[in-house]
C-alpha cells in the first residue's frame, strides 16, 4: 500500500512540473503569436501573410500545449488524492510498517482520531496541504473559460508552489516511510490534546485559508506578469479571497477554542509562534479585503494591493517555516525538524519573483484616481490598512524578537502574553475607532456636518454605556461596576467595550438610514426594508456584519480583565467559593476505556444558594503514547465560564485537585465568530436586482429629497 | 496687582490642566499597588513557569510540576518580605535566566521591543498623510495605459465610476 502512495506523489510531481513547465512555454509562445495591439510591424504582401500564418500555427500548437497543460493540473489533484486516501487507508488498517502512522496512530484509536492522522504530524500534514492545494487548483483549472489566458497564468503559479510541496513529500518528509525491522503491534498513538473533536476539523479549516490564500495571489501575480487591463482580476479574485478569509477565521478561532476546552490553563490565546503564525496572514488578508475595495471603486491602491496578497501568501509560508524549521520555540508538535531549509529556499526565490516582476511591470499598476479630501472613505481604509499591517508587524517582530535577542545580546528572552498587551492593544483600540468611522465617511469626500450629524449619537450611545459600567454595582457581575482608575486592563476593558457599543450603533445606523429611504420608496415596514436593502448590497451589508461579529468578539476579549481562578484539594463534601458560585465535591471515581483510563471528579455547583448545576472535569491517561491530557468541564453563560480543571491527585492522600476559573464575556468570542461567519456568507451572495421603476411626476420630487446612499 | 494678559492666563491655565493630568496618571498607577495579594498576582503574571510549558508562572496547571511550586513560594516570599518589584525579577533572571521574564523589560537592547512597534506606526502615519497629501497635491490621474480615451469611452468610464459610487 505504501509503496502506491510513494508512486502516487511521485505522479503528482511529475504532473505538476509537466504543469509548470508547459504552462510556462504555451503562455510564451501564445505571447509571441500574438503580441500586443500596436507592437506588430507593418509588413507588406505575401511575407505578411506567410508571417501571419505562421503566427497562426504557433498560436494553435501553443494553445494545444497549454491545455495539455491544463490538464495535467487537473490530474495532479487525482494523484494526491490518491496518495491521500492511501495514507487513511494505512491509518484505518493499522499500517505499522508505516513510519508515520506507527509513530501518529494505534489500534485503539477512535475512527475520527485515524482520518485525522491524514494532518496530526509533519508528514501528513505536508501532504495535506498539498491535496488542498490540488483542490483549489483542480477549482481553478475546471473554471479556465471564465478568463482563459488568466487562469493559465494562475494555474502556472498555482504549480510552482505545488511543486514545492510535492519535492518536500517526494524527498525531504515522505509520509510513506517504512519502518525497519519487524512489524510492530501497536503504534505510539495520536498526541492526547489531538484527540479532542475540533482538531478533526481545526487543521483542515486552518490549511484552507492558509492554502486558499496561493489562489489571489496565483491570480495578481499572473495579472502582473501579463500587465492584465483593468480590475477584473479582482472581480475574479473576491469570491476565492472571501471564502479563504472565511476558512482561515474559522481555523483561527477553532483553534482558539480548542485550546481553551483542551489545554486546561483557562486561556484560550497564548502568543505562541505557532498561534502568530495563523494571526499574521489573517491581519494582511483582512487589509487586502479591505483594500481592494479601493481599486475596484477607486482604481487606486494597485501597488499596494499587490503587496498585500503577495505578504499575506508569504506569511502563510513563513509561518510554517517559523514552527517547522525549530528556529523559535513553540509548544506545538511540529517545532524541530529538518525541513526549514527547504521553506526558507521557497520564501527566498517566491519573494525573489514577485520583486523582479514588480518592478519590471509596476507602471501598469499606476492609480487612476487623487484622493480628494482626508476625510474620505478612501483615507479611511489608508489608515485602516495601516494598522492591520502594523498589527501584523508587531506580531511577527514579538515573535522574532526572542532570535534577534539571542543574535544582538546572546541570551533569548520571552516575548509573551504581557508584551503583546502592552503593544497591540492600544493599536488595535485605534482600529476599532477606524471600524466605527469608516462607514460613515462617504468616497471622494464627507464634510464634517454630515460626520458630525451621523456621530453624534453613537458617541452619545457608547459614553453612556461607558458610563453605566462604571456606576453600576459589582455584584451584578462582569463587566459592571468597572472601575477603569484601579488597573490598566480595566481601563482597556472599557476603552474596548465603548468603542465596540461605537461600532455595533454606526452599523446599527447605517441599516437604519438606508431602511428608511427603501421604506419611504416602497411603503414597506422598516425590518422588511432593511433586509431588502441588505439583499441589494449583500457585499457592503454583509461586511457591516462581519463588523459587527468582530466587535462582539471583542466585548469577549475584554471580558478577561475580570478573570479570577482558584486551585483548591477537594475531598467528599468540600467546598470551594468562587465568584458567586460555590462548588461542593460530591464524589471521584476513576474509569477505563481501550484507549486510555481516567480520573474524574464530580462536583455540584451552587448559585444563590441553588444548585444548578453538576460538573464533571476529566483526567485521562492515554496508553499508547503513556502521556496524560485533562478535559475541562466548562460551563458557559453570557456573563461567564466556570471552567472547571482536575489537576490531579494529591498523592499523599489521593485527594483530586481542582482548579476553578471563572472567565468573563467568554461566550460573546464565539458567538462573534458565528456573526463574523453568517456576514461572510451573506456578503458572498449575490445582489438582488434593484428594481426599475418610472416614477410618477407627482413622487419625483419625493424621490429626489431622498438621501444618497453610496456604495461600499 | 492681577496679571490679566489673556496669553499668560492661557498658558497657566494650560500648565494647571497638565498637572492635573499628570496627577490622575500617578493616581492611576499607583492605585491598588501596595496590596500584597496584588502584588502577587501581578508579578506572578509577569513571569514564565520554566518547566518548558511555555506557560505564565501563575497559569501552569501542571500537578506535579518540577518547577512553578517552588517558584511561587519564593514569589510569595519576595512580596511578604516586601522586597520591591524590580528587586524580584533580578532575584529570578540571576536564579533562572532572562527567559524566566514573560516580556522583555524596557532597559538595554530589549527596549528595542517596544520601540519599534510605536515607532512603525508613527512612521506609518507620517508616510500615510504624506501620501495622501501628495495625491491630493498632484495633477490629475488618467486610467493606467496611458492615451486619451475617446469621447465615448471617457463617458463610458465616467457612467462607470458614478455607477459603482451611488450603486445602492
Amino acid at each position: 500500500m505504501a509503496e502506491l502512495g510513494s508512486f502516487a506523489l511521485l505522479l503528482a510531481l511529475a504532473l505538476s512540473v509537466y504543469t509548470f513547465l508547459a504552462g510556462i512555454i504555451a503562455l510564451a509562445f501564445q505571447n509571441q503569436a500574438s503580441p500586443p495591439a500596436g507592437l506588430v510591424p507593418v509588413r507588406a504582401g505575401v511575407a505578411a501573410s506567410e508571417g501571419n500564418s505562421f503566427a497562426a500555427l504557433l498560436r494553435q500548437g501553443s494553445e494545444r500545449l497549454g491545455e495539455t497543460a491544463r490538464r495535467a493540473g487537473v490530474a495532479t489533484f487525482g494523484a494526491v488524492f490518491l496518495a491521500s486516501v492511501v495514507l487513511v487507508i494505512c491509518a484505518f488498517s493499522n499500517d505499522f510498517s508505516v513510519a508515520y502512522i506507527f509513530h501518529h496512530s494505534n489500534v485503539d484509536l477512535p475512527g475520527p482520531y485515524k482520518f485525522a492522522v491524514l494532518w496530526s504530524g509533519q508528514e501528513g500534514s505536508l501532504l495535506f496541504w498539498s491535496l488542498l492545494l490540488a483542490a483549489y487548483g483542480f477549482v481553478l483549472r475546471v473554471r479556465y473559460k471564465t478568463d482563459p489566458r488568466l487562469f493559465a497564468y494562475a494555474s502556472v503559479v498555482l504549480a510552482g508552489v505545488q511543486i514545492f510541496f510535492l519535492m518536500l513529500l517526494n524527498f525531504a518528509a515522505n509520509p510513506f516511510g517504512i519502518l525497519e525491522g519487524p512489524l510492530r503491534p501497536d503504534g505510539s498513538g495520536l498526541n492526547p490534546l489531538l484527540q479532542y473533536p475540533e482538531m478533526v476539523i481545526h487543521p483542515p479549516m486552518l490549511y484552507l485559508g492558509y492554502v486558499g490564500f496561493t489562489v489571489p495571489f496565483a491570480f495578481a501575480l499572473g495579472a502582473l506578469i501579463m500587465k492584465y487591463p483593468g480590475e477584473k482580476w479582482i472581480h475574479i479574485t473576491r469570491r476565492w479571497t472571501m471564502v479563504t478569509w472565511a476558512f482561515l477565521t474559522c481555523g483561527v478561532f477553532l483553534g482558539a477554542h480548542w485550546a481553551y476546552s483542551v489545554l486546561g490553563w483557562g486561556g484560550y490565546w497564548g502568543w505562541d509562534p505557532v498561534e502568530n503564525a495563523s494571526l499574521m496572514p489573517w491581519l494582511t488578508g483582512t487589509a487586502f479585503l479591505h483594500s481592494v475595495m479601493m481599486q475596484e471603486k477607486r482604481g487606486m491602491l494597485k501597488m499596494w494591493n499587490m503587496w498585500l496578497v503577495f505578504a499575506t501568501f508569504w506569511l502563510a509560508i513563513l509561518g510554517t517555516f517559523l514552527t517547522r524549521s525549530g528556529i523559535i520555540s513553540s509548544v506545538h508538535a511540529f517545532a524541530q525538524s529538518s525541513i526549514g531549509d527547504w521553506f526558507a529556499w521557497f520564501l527566498a526565490i517566491t519573494f525573489a519573483v514577485f520583486f523582479f516582476f514588480f518592478f519590471k511591470n509596476k507602471s501598469h499598476l499606476r492609480s487612476e484616481h487623487k484622493l480628494e479630501s482626508l476625510v474620505s472613505r478612501e483615507s479611511s481604509f489608508l489608515f485602516n490598512n495601516l494598522l492591520f499591517v502594523l498589527l501584523c508587524f508587531t506580531v511577527l517582530w514579538g515573535t522574532w524578537f526572542p532570535k534577534i535577542s539571542e543574535l544582538v545580546q546572546g541570551n533569548k528572552v520571552t516575548v509573551g502574553a504581557p508584551f503583546y498587551n502592552r503593544v497591540a492593544i492600544p493599536v488595535a483600540l485605534l482600529l476599532l475607532i477606524l471600524t466605527a468611522v469608516g462607514p460613515l465617511l462617504a468616497w471622494r469626500k464627507t464634510s464634517l456636518e454630515s460626520l458630525k450629524r451621523n456621530f453624534l449619537w453613537p458617541t452619545i450611545g457608547a459614553i453612556a454605556i461607558a458610563v453605566f459600567l462604571m456606576i453600576t454595582p459589582q455584584r451584578w457581575g462582569s463587566p459592571f461596576g468597572l472601575k477603569p482608575w484601579q488597573d490598566i486592563s480595566y481601563f482597556y476593558s472599557l476603552m474596548a467595550i465603548a468603542l465596540a457599543v461605537l461600532v455595533i450603533l454606526t452599523v446599527a445606523s447605517e441599516f437604519y438610514r438606508g431602511g428608511r429611504v427603501i421604506s419611504k420608496h416602497t411603503g414597506q415596514g422598516i425590518f422588511a426594508s432593511m433586509v431588502q436593502l441588505t439583499h441589494r448590497n449583500t457585499r457592503r451589508y454583509g461586511g457591516y456584519i462581519v463588523h459587527f461579529g468582530v466587535v462582539v468578539v471583542i466585548i469577549g476579549f475584554a471580558g478577561a480583565a475580570f478573570n479570577v481562578d482558584k486551585e483548591q484539594e477537594m475531598a467528599n463534601g468540600d467546598k470551594m467559593t468562587l465568584g458567586p458560585y460555590t462548588l461542593i465535591c460530591r464524589s471521584y471515581t476513576d474509569d477505563d476505556a481501550p484507549n486510555y483510563a481516567s480520573e474524574w471528579a464530580i462536583l455540584d455547583v451552587y448559585k444563590g444558594g441553588k444548585q444548578i448545576d453538576t460538573m464533571t472535569p476529566v483526567r485521562r491517561f492515554y496508553k499508547a503514547s503513556q502521556q496524560t491530557s485533562t478535559m475541562p468541564d466548562i460551563r458557559s453563560t453570557l456573563n461567564e465560564d466556570l471552567y472547571l480543571v482536575f489537576e490531579g491527585l494529591n498523592q499523599d492522600n489521593g485527594h483530586p485537585i481542582i482548579k476553578a476559573h471563572l472567565n468573563a464575556l467568554v461566550m460573546w468570542i464565539w458567538m462573534g465568530v458565528w456573526i463574523m461567519l453568517i456576514g461572510t456568507v451573506l456578503a458572498l451572495v449575490p445582489n438582488a436586482p434593484a428594481p426599475v421603476r418610472v416614477p410618477a411626476p407627482a413622487r419625483l420630487e419625493q424621490a429626489q429629497a431622498a438621501p444618497a446612499v453610496t456604495g461600499d | 496687582m492681577t496679571n490679566s494678559n489673556p496669553k499668560t492666563k492661557s498658558a497657566r491655565s494650560g500648565r494647571k490642566f497638565a498637572q492635573t493630568l499628570l496627577l490622575c496618571a500617578a493616581v492611576f498607577a499607583l492605585v491598588g499597588a501596595g496590596d500584597p495579594a496584588t502584588r502577587f498576582n501581578e508579578i506572578g503574571h509577569q513571569m514564565m513557569c520554566i518547566c518548558g510549558c511555555n506557560q505564565i508562572l501563575l497559569e501552569c496547571n501542571h500537578v506535579g510540576c518540577p518547577s512553578s511550586d517552588g517558584m511561587r513560594n519564593e514569589l510569595l516570599a519576595s512580596v511578604t518580605r516586601g522586597d520591591s518589584d524590580s528587586l524580584v525579577e533580578q532575584g529570578f533572571v540571576q536564579k533562572y535566566g532572562p527567559t524566566v521574564l514573560a516580556a522583555p523589560t524596557t532597559k538595554g537592547f530589549d527596549r528595542a521591543a517596544y520601540v519599534v512597534p510605536f515607532a512603525a506606526l508613527f512612521f506609518g502615519f507620517g508616510l500615510v498623510v504624506l501620501i495622501a497629501r501628495g495625491w491630493r497635491n498632484g495633477p490629475p490621474r488618467g486610467p493606467a495605459g496611458g492615451g486619451t480615451p475617446g469621447r465615448t469611452a471617457e463617458l463610458e468610464q465616467f457612467r462607470d465610476q458614478a455607477r459603482k459610487e451611488t450603486d445602492l
